[in-house]
């Protein structure tokens, strides 16, 4: 089973490979490519049900093709009357049971694996997290470890790790492409979906349910380490020192403008509160707020002029906005606050482990 | 006749004629008017998507217009040009096709018409007062209900008011089909597209109560300071989701069930030969019609209704394939052995085999729960939709127009423009939506505003936008030629295209009492029947008498306003409560005119048998 169906897909993969000029997407993002357990079991199920479908075209376009050449209107004979045929009990019979059987073929895999990815048997003693989706931004809280992060999620790979979902605002939709199909988050239940990444990696994640104006922007990562990386990243995170001094001075002087401005909202450490990303390895971001490149004039940008980049966030809201008529006057501060939190780093394990 | 009298009477009294009719016929035109005028507002909102689409992290609109433009597509193409343009063909043709000489209710006929077009212009003004609705054409909750300014208002109270047009407009369908067929036209006689008129009436009747309540508890929730959608207060989101695909999934249906009934007729018609499997086709229709209501939930497999939920959905929504697929085949054998003509109305139902099927195929693929986490709200979901809408209903429209519009109009539409249209329009559809599908695998999640740079999605969407301009050269070219056959067009008889069914046995247009005498039908295809037995027309089923005919009134036209009116008060009542004048205002008119409507006695007119000899002498 496994054999031929990994010989179908390599040989689908190459056709769309060849259909369409960027491939099969980029790696790491792509369905394509799966990289984990679900993204696995789906495309199975894609190819299945694809080949079955296939068929089923073929079949239809080949009685087309015939019928079209062989009884289209001929010069002069136009005003034949064929003759005036009522239907055919046997062929109707045929066309009848043959696609029930198809849909057999389809349905019993599906029933498998909808069943299968919704096995929660083994989750009380695996890794747990609780996601938070937030109008535009991801948290997660490793309850039992007591780290909070946001935006980049990290797990150990060649395990099901349970993710307990939940959102804060309006619906969101938590999906990795590379690694699993989606789960919405809902303001009223806790949805539960594990993921098992099968290699190293840092994957896209992608908000898939219609928030708001910057939904396209509400992306995320999933950072999948070997398990003694992840025992060494959630060790150095729970050892994190949030009011440890930094040794730069702009960065000193950072830290206490950023309690002033930023702290009401953005924790550091292990607080649970969580109305803002939650920045205790910002230093390792792989992003900023999801989307933007990663430099310390992005960073800037970002402090100074939030709504350009993610129209609608709230972190519009700060208080330090209105303080200022022209956001230039705070340049000066955003960039001593940006050497704070650029040098964020609690944890030897960052994305660059995840090769 | 009734249109060139109407020539000579003038602007200002046509415009009044068309105000008060509850003639079917030119309801049908008014229909097909209004549907066609958001059709092309609808597309060009899309055109402006796909602008903003054309390269990665443009900038060509807002992140928040965006999402009013999204919005507005959707809304605008489903209920404002799709469902209109299906009733004006079900208006133009099921009376005739059953032979009668009007709808069973002529006044709630235009009650629906109007209320339909006073909801779609309610909609639209939301573009001049502060914004559209931006919560996607779906409006889950708590994205509508918290969504700022006014957009999703105008959502709630357009749709409310068009919603009951269309109610209203099912109701009528379903009691005219029921009680006002000519003698011996049986069910089982009667042609497919009465057929899937009559089974679509009932989706409407079931399911709009659906997004009535719905809508009555979003704008309780935005307006009075309910809670049904607030987890907050003890609500539940979820629960819109429900209410909103058990209309919804539906909706699909009562769209493209008359799309196929157009295509049944169109390939009978074309290829001289009696639809094959007629029994089979009328049962898939109603099979299918009665499966559309037990599948909602596959619009739902990611919200976390647990596995066996999705499990019976997925299933449940497989077996809708297998009625569809037995229409695919019973069109494909109606083909088989005809005498096939290929002119526009076919080209469009050939066109919609093989698009219809990959958008069956796709419906299949997504119906398989497991493998739909991956396809859900992403572009497959798009590609997939738009293929079966486009590339069935719209083309399924576009054939019913280019079939009956000798019926409605007296002349044939330009057969080069027409091909060209479809020609542009097939390959642009193709290039627009095909490429989709693998957009979304790829990582592409729907009503993104923008995608970024180096995620492999360029190529796929450039190719997207080029595509949807064939698509509008393709409208464009259509719009020349209707303005160019109604100039210049040559009359053409009642009978062009050899017809089989009652409506080709009248002449076109057809007089507004359509049947001097009511017709004797005596079998499927009666007209083709007469026909091969060597008559010219239908027997007539009674003597010609005296003509019963329903009074014109203008009360439709002021019931409507007068909810477009009170719906302003509704929604802006939230801010200054002196706004709530314009509620009773509003509702007042309403009322009042229900209660003449009560009061008043209307028993109609008769027209003479003498005068119908005397217009038969002319
Ligand atoms: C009103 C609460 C609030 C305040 C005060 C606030 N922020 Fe934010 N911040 C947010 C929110 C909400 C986000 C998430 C925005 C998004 O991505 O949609 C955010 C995102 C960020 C991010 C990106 C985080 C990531 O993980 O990529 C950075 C960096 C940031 N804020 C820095 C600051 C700084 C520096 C200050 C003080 C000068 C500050 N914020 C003040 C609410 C706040
Ligand atoms: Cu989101």
């Amino acid at each position: 089973m496994k054999g031929w169906m990994g010989k179908i897909r390599t040989l689908l993969l190459l056709s769309s490979l060849s259909l369409i000029l960027s491939g099969c997407g980029k790696e790491n993002l792509t369905a394509f490519l799966p990289k984990g357990y679900g993204a696995d079991v789906s495309l199975g199920i894609i190819i299945t049900s694809l080949v079955v479908m296939i068929f089923v075209f073929v079949v239809v376009m080949i009685i087309y093709t015939f019928v079209l050449v062989r009884y289209r209107q001929k010069k002069g004979q136009e005003d034949f009357v064929p003759k005036q045929t009522e239907g055919n009990k046997a062929l109707e019979v045929v066309w009848t049971v043959i696609p029930i059987l198809l849909l057999v073929i389809i349905a019993v895999p599906t029933i498998a694996a909808t069943y299968d990815l919704a096995d929660k048997s083994g989750q009380k003693d695996a890794l747990n997290i609780s996601v938070t989706g937030n109008q535009y931004w991801w948290h997660f809280s490793y309850d039992d470890q007591e780290i909070q992060t946001s935006q980049d999620l990290y797990i150990p790979t060649g395990k099901k790790v349970y993710l307990n979902m939940i959102s804060s605002d309006v619906l969101h939709s938590f999906w990795v492409p590379s690694i699993s199909g989606k789960m919405d988050t809902n303001p009223e239940n806790e949805n539960t979906m594990y993921i098992e990444a099968y290699e190293e990696g840092v994957y896209w994640g992608k908000c898939a349910e219609l928030c708001g104006p910057s939904h396209s922007k509400m992306d995320f990562k999933v950072v999948a380490v070997s398990q003694e990386e992840f025992d060494q990243w959630v060790s150095d995170m729970q050892n994190v020192d949030p009011e440890a001094t930094p040794e730069a001075t702009s960065a000193q002087e950072g830290q206490k403008l950023f309690e002033q401005n930023c702290l009401s909202c953005h924790a550091i450490g292990s607080s649970p509160v969580a109305v803002a990303p939650n920045l205790t390895n910002f230093g390792d971001r792989t992003k900023i707020a999801g989307v933007v490149d990663y430099s310390k004039e992005n960073l800037v940008d970002w402090i100074l002029y939030p709504e350009e980049i993610k129209p609608g966030n709230k972190m519009v809201n700060a208080p330090y906005f209105g303080e200022h008529k022209d956001m230039k006057e705070f340049e000066d501060e955003a960039e001593k606050i940006a050497d704070y939190l650029l040098q964020l780093k609690p944890s030897e394990i960052t994305p660059d482990s995840a090769q | 006749m009734s249109s060139t009298i109407a020539q000579k009477r003038g602007f200002a009294s046509t415009l009044w004629d068309y105000l008060t009719t509850v003639d079917h016929k030119k309801i049908g035109i008014m229909y097909l008017i209004a549907g066609g005028f958001f059709f092309l507002v609808g597309g060009l909102e899309a055109m402006a998507i796909r602008w903003q689409l054309v390269r990665p992290e443009n900038d060509f609109v807002s992140a928040g217009f965006y999402n009013e433009l999204l919005t507005m597509h959707g809304t605008t193409m489903i209920f404002l040009a799709a469902m209109p343009l299906i009733f004006a063909l079900m208006n133009a043709v099921v009376p005739l096709q059953i032979g009668a000489r009007d709808v069973a209710f002529p006044f709630l006929n235009s009650l629906g018409f109007w209320l339909f077009l006073f909801g779609g212009v309610l909609l639209n003004c939301s573009w001049f007062l502060g914004g559209a609705p931006d919560a996607g054409w779906t409006a889950y909750a708590p994205l509508s209900t918290t969504s700022p300014g006014h957009g999703v208002d105008f959502y709630v109270l357009g749709l409310q008011i068009s919603g009951a047009g269309t109610l209203i407009g099912g109701i009528n369908f379903l009691v005219t089909i029921v009680n006002m067929r000519a003698p011996g036209m049986t069910y089982m006689r009667m042609p497919l597209f009465t057929w899937t008129a009559f089974v679509t009436s009932a989706l409407i009747l079931f399911a709009f109560p659906a997004l009535t309540v719905g809508l009555f508890l979003l704008m309780f929730d935005r307006m009075f300071g309910s809670g049904f959608f607030d987890a907050g207060m003890g609500g539940n989101s979820v629960i819109w989701e429900h209410l909103f695909w058990i209309f919804g999934h539906p909706e699909v249906y009562i769209l493209i069930l008359p799309a196929f009934g157009v295509f049944s007729d169109v390939f009978s018609t074309f290829s001289k030969k009696r639809l094959f499997g007629y029994t089979a086709m009328v049962f898939a229709t109603v099979l299918i019609g009665f499966l559309g209501f037990m599948v909602w939930a596959h619009h739902m497999f990611t919200v976390g209704l647990g596995p066996a939920a999705n499990s019976i959905f997925a299933v449940a929504t497989m077996a809708i394939a297998v009625p569809t697929g037995i229409k695919i085949f019973n069109w494909l054998f109606t083909l088989w052995g005809g005498n096939i003509k290929i002119n526009s109305a076919m080209l469009w139902a050939l066109g919609f085999i093989p698009s219809f099927t990959i958008g069956g195929m796709t419906g299949v693929m997504l119906a398989a729960a497991a493998a739909d986490y991956q396809f859900h709200d992403t572009y497959f979901v798009v590609a997939h939709f738009h293929y079966v809408i486009v590339g069935g209903v719209v083309f399924g429209i576009f054939s019913g127009l280019h079939y009956w519009w000798p019926k409605m109009f007296g002349k044939i539409l330009n057969e080069g423009l027409g091909k060209f249209t479809f020609w542009t329009f097939f390959i642009g559809f193709h290039l627009t939506f095909f490429i989709q599908h693998f957009l979304g695998l790829m990582g592409m999640p729907r009503r993104y505003w923008i995608y970024l740079e180096n995620q492999g999605l360029d190529t796929g969407n450039a190719v997207s936008t080029a595509g949807a301009f064939l698509m509008a050269i393709g409208t464009i070219v259509f719009l020349y030629n209707v303005i160019i056959t109604s100039v210049k067009g040559e009359k053409v008889s009642g009978d062009p295209w050899d017809g089989r069914t009652l409506e080709w046995s009248i002449p076109s247009p057809p007089p507004h009492y359509n049947f001097r005498q009511t017709p004797l039908v005596r079998g499927l295809d009666p007209l083709w029947i007469e026909k091969s037995e060597g008559r010219k027309g239908m027997t007539p089923a009674e003597p010609l008498g005296d003509i019963h005919m329903p009074n014109s009134s203008i009360l439709p036209f002021v019931m409507s306003l007068g909810l477009f009116i009170a719906s302003f008060g509704f929604i802006y009542q939230t801010s200054d409560k002196s706004w709530l004048s314009l509620v009773f205002i509003g509702m007042g008119i309403l009322l009042g005119c229900m209660f003449i409507r009560s009061v008043k006695d209307d028993h109609g007119y008769h027209i003479h048998k003498e005068d119908l000899d005397k217009e038969a002498g002319l």
